[in-house]
């Protein structure tokens, strides 16, 4: 972590409005983002993926998104309208999805897909744009960026689509990078080598990474900093390193639960939750 | 990856044997579709002798005739003979005009290719749009609005919105013209080509034969249209709702494109794939439609035809007229299913 950070937020709630009372998605998050590579872990609906795109101003209606705070470099985003963010999407922050199948659109190439991003941001016409995409499809390491230009998304392997995601969303150099997931739909060998390809680039253009994922193994690994989620409420930041020696019961309760090698067990322990957790004990 | 250099092979193969199944079900189709006539003209009790030799014929001349059309022969000899007759566009005589009836609808059919071709058009550029904003507008008046005109348009029927057009636009306004194709003052002014006088008008570079064919195609033709619009708009309502869910819309909004993008180029882009067969279907629904808007309007094409024969039991002229709606059936699938590869690169066999 170094210099002043990238992203702050302080307080972020999202709150989806209903008939039968008010769901609230994430409650009173707070975190600062530097450059560096933050995991936020969790369970399914602890808010995670919300965070992300409350950040990206892609809460989509009639959620409702407020914050104490919630600042890009000097930019308040809590004031941000509409097209202030469609400036800031793809250009200052990027968001990679699970699963390049359907992330991609089926009918439009991929060249096209990564240089659209390039066009909307950078400018400077279709050859410029062409010329970034190949460069681009180069720097996420695939071999032969003419061809794969051309192809369409059913016509690659899923860890070269998840490499075309990159590439489209990293095109426009921006500062901060959200991945959703951005792993958990391919092979397990495909993974690591599209993780790797993620940090190269993260830690090479100075980048803040947010990894989403619901892999405490991969987040310890790859990230220096771990917020865990509940119930749309942080529980809990360490050092990646340190997550083995994590104090919140809830933490405690996932890392017991996962499954080690050389270790038998009769039983998997199974998490007992306590109601208490959601209200932030 | 491996997928073009394992896959290349294969997927020429594909193509070819998508092409060939197409063939295959189109022929198939086409017997059903002629098996069906042919029965239709076996069970309608009309006796096709007696319609041939009149009432006041001999025994003898009855008995001469069946003989001569074959109906003492076995039934799949019969249709035999039918689908050879059918396959040498030999639909027989009709009785009402005393001409072959292949000759009667190859002269009625462009009035209603005309009537419906136009139709199809106000529909799709219309319809398509106005679903689209139905979509992008759910819930707000804007969707309220054109499901309330899509309802309109497919509860009301046809033969009293053009009875309601008439009075309006054409007694009371003065808009546009009456029934028929043309005024009489403008009739075999230009020669005929492609039986559409629009067309016909603009080849020979008549402008006030072509304003006056137009004014009288407008009304009919708007309000065909206005039943396939209220089908495309309903359609492409639903379709385009089921894009916006996926995940690449997500995405191509994270990239920070306009929604004016992300809607009208990546969402439609897709709903247009999901479309075809429904515009296809659509412009067969309006060749039947036809009969109903061409009596209204007098208008000289095959539905006013159909009905005619019907109300004269010429049933040669009705099984000749089926078999062709049939036809344009087998052709509208053929035709989509070309189309298909245009819109998406999934049904595109690459080498």
């Amino acid at each position: 972590m170094s210099g002043a950070p990238l992203l702050c937020v302080r307080n972020l709630r999202v709150t989806y409005p209903s008939a039968q009372g008010d769901t609230h998605a994430v409650r009173d998050v707070s975190f600062t983002l530097g450059r560096e590579r933050l995991g936020i872990v969790g369970e399914s609906g602890s808010g995670k993926s919300t965070t992300g795109r409350a950040i990206m101003g892609l809460v989509p209606p009639p959620g409702r998104v407020t914050a104490d705070e919630l600042r890009l470099g000097e930019l308040d985003l809590c004031r941000l309208s509409e097209r202030g963010f469609r400036q800031l999407r793809g250009r200052r922050v990027a968001m990679v999805l699970q699963d390049p199948k359907y992330a991609l659109n089926p009918v439009m190439s991929i060249g096209r897909q990564i240089s659209e991003t390039h066009r909307a941001h950078v400018g400077g016409g279709k050859p410029a744009a062409r010329r970034a995409a190949l460069e681009m499809l180069e720097a996420v390491r695939i071999r032969d960026p003419e061809r794969v230009f051309t192809l369409f998304p059913h016509e690659v392997s899923g860890g070269m689509g998840q490499r075309a995601m990159i590439a489209m969303m990293l095109i426009a150099n921006p500062e901060v990078l959200i991945a959703d997931e951005p792993t958990s739909a391919l092979d397990a060998t495909i993974q690591t080598q599209v993780l790797a390809i993620l940090d190269e680039l993260v830690r090479g253009r100075g980048m803040g990474l947010i990894l989403i994922s619901h892999n405490l193994h991969l987040v310890s690994a790859f990230c220096d900093r771990v917020l865990v989620m509940y119930a749309g409420r942080v529980v809990e930041t360490c050092e990646a390193g340190k997550l083995r020696e994590a104090k919140h019961p809830y933490t405690r309760g996932l890392l017991d639960a996962l499954p080690e090698l050389g270790r038998r067990r009769e039983l998997l322990p199974q998490l007992q939750r306590d109601p208490a957790w959601a209200d932030g004990a | 990856m491996a997928g073009s250099a394992k896959g290349g092979r294969f997927r020429g193969y594909g193509i070819v044997r998508r092409i060939l199944s197409t063939l295959v079900s189109m022929v198939l189709t086409f017997l059903g579709l002629t098996i069906v006539t042919f029965f239709i003209g076996r069970v309608i009790p009309i006796d096709p002798v007696l319609a041939i030799v009149g009432p006041k014929a001999s025994n003898e001349t009855y008995d001469r005739v069946r003989l001569e059309i074959g109906l003492d022969l076995p039934l799949p000899v019969q249709y035999w003979r039918y689908l050879s007759k059918v396959l040498h566009g030999d639909f027989g005589t009709s009785v009402i005009t005393s001409q072959p009836v292949l000759q009667d609808m190859l002269h009625v059919f462009p009035a209603t290719l005309e009537l419906a071709v136009l139709a199809l058009i106000i529909g799709v550029v219309f319809g398509v749009p106005l679903g689209v904003i139905a979509a992008t507008h759910r819930g707000r008046w804007q969707d309220h609005l054109v499901r309330l005109l899509s309802l309109f348009g497919y509860s009301m029927p046809v033969f009293w919105l053009g009875l309601i057009g008439l009075l309006l636009f054409y007694a009371k306004l003065g808009w546009v013209e009456g029934p028929g194709r043309l005024d009489i003052a403008f009739d075999d002014i230009v020669p005929t080509v492609s039986g559409m006088i629009t067309v016909d008008a603009l080849i020979a570079g008549e402008h006030d034969v072509f304003v006056n064919a137009m004014q009288h195609l407008v009304l009919p033709a708007s309000i065909l249209g206005y039943l396939s619009l209220a089908y495309v708009a309903r359609m492409t309502r639903s379709f385009m709702l089921g894009q916006l869910r996926q995940e690449y819309v997500l995405a191509a909004m994270a990239k920070g494109l306009s929604g004016f993008r992300v809607i009208w180029i990546h969402a439609l882009g897709n709903v247009w794939v999901q479309l075809i067969t429904v515009i296809a279907l659509t412009f067969g629904s309006l060749l039947e439609g036809a009969v109903l808007t061409e009596t209204v309007f007098s208008w000289p094409g095959l539905g006013l035809y159909m009905k005619n024969s019907l109300f004269n039991a010429d049933l040669n002229a009705v099984l000749g007229g089926t078999v062709l709606v049939g036809v344009v059936y087998i052709l509208l699938n053929l035709i989509s299913d070309l189309l298909y590869p245009l819109f998406d690169p999934r049904a595109r066999g690459r080498s």
